[in-house]
């Protein structure tokens, strides 16, 4: 199935936004999306999210015959799998450009870079050696994939645990992981991709674009770089001209933004090591109960929450108690039924009070003292402190007079409310 | 070029180039390199345009010892699948391809692989960025090119070659595409790397530019560099590229004035 265009309509408004330096998801121009990492219960099993992208990489390693050309170096064999699971654009079976295209710069992002030491994994020079696949399949695409993959994919390798290989002359042992405990990669440093798209023949710029943006992108540049601010490669694609300048600019921002996703992943991978330490349930199984293995699972929106209940109790002082009027439907003929007219309007008293007001003189002045009142009653509750609600408010103040306080409507109430407190307030 | 070694192992003869092994000096104290180049030096380049009758335009470019042949046809009606067409703009359909005899191990698929469908990708990249598409729509422009003998730099020479076939084809194009292939070793950028450079484990960075305004086509960069001299680097590639854009620029109009003479103008 091919993909579904993006409108003019959308690719207009999406560009518009960027120009605006605004995004979808209300990220800034630099900002990555939230990024997850969490590890399957098998050694060498990692599953990236940045934020609707999700990615898994699975190690393994095998024992085969070296290379003629290279007799004592483990091989690394990294896919990328875009299954059509994760997009309609996907298709099954043949190598895509996009393919092509990703898994080149996995291959380069990783092997060429030389981050793992091949030579660590040589059995026996000439005949064995260690050969370590990883496999990341596309679990949902909603854009950076390359970034995501490589974060993936570094991070398995690095929790990946060979099997512990013993010779005794020209018998090769594998033990199991009860025999002797499997051994990690050696692994020298870690490179991470960072991908930036250009819009408008590379006057805006933005980091980790998602699906929308990548569409109406003009250019993609990937840098991967590791902590210690080494460049392993630089890939644009994408019709785009850049000018020096820019890919200077971008290597800068990368070199930050792999500082802060390295950290991440160390951190991810202290956790689980503490969690398989202690026995814990550790791995995807603990997560299952939670959410979905794919997309379809929501994300929590940070929302402002420290002086929400202040605020309501605020809220809820300054407002008024709806008049609890006495529905009296009027029927002008009987038999004839008439919509909406049957009830008064119990929406608070301002509709009331307007024709009140362009009546007569002194309602206003009823109102102005309302005011007033509303004012000095607000200040009151900042000292009663009882704040659930106005109406027990009130009933501590005027014990004698309970059952007028809900039922009044009007400014007569609100002329007797006043009086009393002012009243209140000499006290 | 490289020392070649050639060994018998279990009866298959293998070559390796030496440049592999390590201690080998890229760059030596008097600042030449392998093949006695200073650093900054570009292999010879020597070109011809217009070598086959039958395509649109064609040409052939040597660079040192890498030797590269670029065959364009078009602009011509999209063939094969339709919903390629682009209304607004002409699509580059590129094949890169090694002849087998092309390195010293024989290659078994001449294209088709995964390294030869990414140098597809790039030239195509490349030159989608660099011709003016948008003057053809609905049509096609197709550029062939085949590596006839491998020693380091294969894109940067298919660029060249291809850049010139463009120009003996007609199409218009906002500049000249240059490309050069730079390393990096001892702190110094050696420009346009031969295999044995190229497999020795230095960092190299191909870059196709357009050099008038200095824009840069297409970026890559293989293994590590530290941050601090990519843009020591990136200029010394500049420079190249524009030295490239010279030989190239010779290369037309020594062409056109050759077929001015034989047509009688």
């Amino acid at each position: 199935m091919k993909d579904t265009p993006l409108s003019n309509c959308e690719r207009d408004f999406l560009l518009k936004a960027i120009e605006e330096k605004k995004r979808l998801d209300g990220r800034q121009t630099y900002d990555y999306r939230k990024m997850k990492i969490t590890f399957g219960t098998d050694y060498g099993c990692c599953f990236v999210d940045l934020g609707k992208t999700r990615v898994m990489a699975q190690v393994s390693g095998e024992l085969v015959a070296p290379k003629e050309n290279r007799p004592n170096e483990g091989i690394m064999f990294f896919n990328i799998e875009l299954s059509p699971m994760a997009s309609p654009a996907f298709e099954q079976g043949r190598q895509s450009e996009l393919s092509v295209k990703l898994n080149r710069q996995l291959e380069r992002c990783l092997r060429n870079s030389k981050c793992i030491d091949t030579e660590s994994l040589c059995v026996v020079s000439g005949e064995k050696v260690w050969q370590i696949r990883v496999d990341v399949h596309m679990l949902n695409h909603d854009g950076n994939l390359m970034d995501a993959a490589s974060i993936a994919a570094i991070t398995a390798l690095c929790h990946f645990r060979r099997p512990d290989v013993g010779i005794q002359g020209d018998e090769v042992t594998v033990y199991t992981p009860e025999e002797r405990d499997p051994i990690p990669l050696s692994i020298y440093h870690m490179p991470v991709s960072v991908s930036f798209s250009f819009f408008q023949q590379g006057t805006y710029l933005l980091v980790d674009p998602c699906e929308r943006e990548e569409r109406v992108m003009d250019g993609l540049l990937m840098i991967a770089m590791n902590k210690h601010r080494e460049i392993c490669s630089i890939q644009s694609s994408g019709g785009i001209m850049l000018l020096k300048e820019q890919v200077m600019r971008c290597s800068k921002i990368a070199s930050v933004k792999v500082s802060e996703i390295t950290e991440l992943i160390s951190k991810a991978l202290e956790n689980d090591k503490r969690a398989r330490k202690a026995g814990g349930r550790c791995g995807f199984a603990e997560s299952m109960p939670q959410e979905r293995i794919t997309a379809l699972k929501m994300d929590k929106t940070s929302v402002e929450m420290t002086d929400v209940s202040d605020r309501a109790n605020d809220i809820v002082q300054k407002s008024e108690a709806p008049p609890q009027t006495v529905p009296s439907p009027v029927v002008p003929i009987p038999g004839v039924g008439q919509v909406g007219q049957g009830l008064q309007n119990t929406w608070g008293l301002e509709d009331d009070e307007e024709e009140e007001n362009g009546e007569e003189q002194d309602e206003k002045i009823t109102e102005m003292e309302e005011e007033q009142h509303e004012k000095e009653e607000s200040r009151g509750g900042d000292v009663v402190e009882i704040s659930d609600s106005e109406e027990e408010e009130v009933v501590i103040l005027h014990p004698e007079t309970p059952d007028k306080t809900p039922k009044n409507t009007g400014s007569s109430f609100h002329q007797k409310m006043a009086a009393t407190s002012k009243k209140r307030q000499k006290k | 070029m490289g020392n070649v070694v050639q060994r018998q192992t279990r009866g298959a003869l293998r070559f390796e180039v030496c440049g592999n092994m390590a201690g080998l000096e890229l760059l030596s104290d008097q600042g030449y390199r392998l093949d006695g180049r200073k650093a900054s030096e570009l292999r010879k380049v020597q070109a011809r345009m217009g070598v086959f009758a039958q395509a649109d335009g064609s040409a052939y470019l040597e660079q040192g010892n890498t030797k590269a042949l670029a065959v364009v046809y078009g602009p011509h009606e999209v063939r094969g699948l339709r919903s390629r067409i682009r209304h607004d703009r002409a699509v580059i359909n590129c094949q890169y391809s090694m002849a087998t005899f092309s390195t010293a191990e024989r290659k078994r698929r001449p294209h088709g692989d995964r390294k030869s469908t990414e140098m597809s990708l790039h030239l195509k990249q490349t030159f989608e960025a660099a011709v003016m598409t948008q003057l053809y729509p609905r049509s096609q422009i197709d550029i062939y090119v085949k590596i006839l003998q491998s020693d380091g730099g294969n894109y940067s020479v298919c660029v060249n070659a291809a850049t010139l076939a463009v120009i003996d084809a007609g199409i218009p194009m906002r500049d000249y595409v240059c490309a050069c292939t730079v390393g990096f070793v001892d702190e110094t950028p050696l420009t346009d790397l031969c295999h044995a450079e190229e497999s020795g484990g230095v960092s190299s960075l191909a870059l196709a530019l357009l050099p008038r305004g200095g824009q840069i086509a297409l970026l890559q960069m293989d293994a590590r560099l530290h941050q601090d001299h990519l843009e020591s680097l990136i200029e010394a590639a500049m420079t190249a590229c524009k030295g490239v854009s010279k030989v190239l620029d010779e290369v037309v109009r020594q062409h056109l004035q050759e077929v001015s003479v034989l047509s009688g103008e």
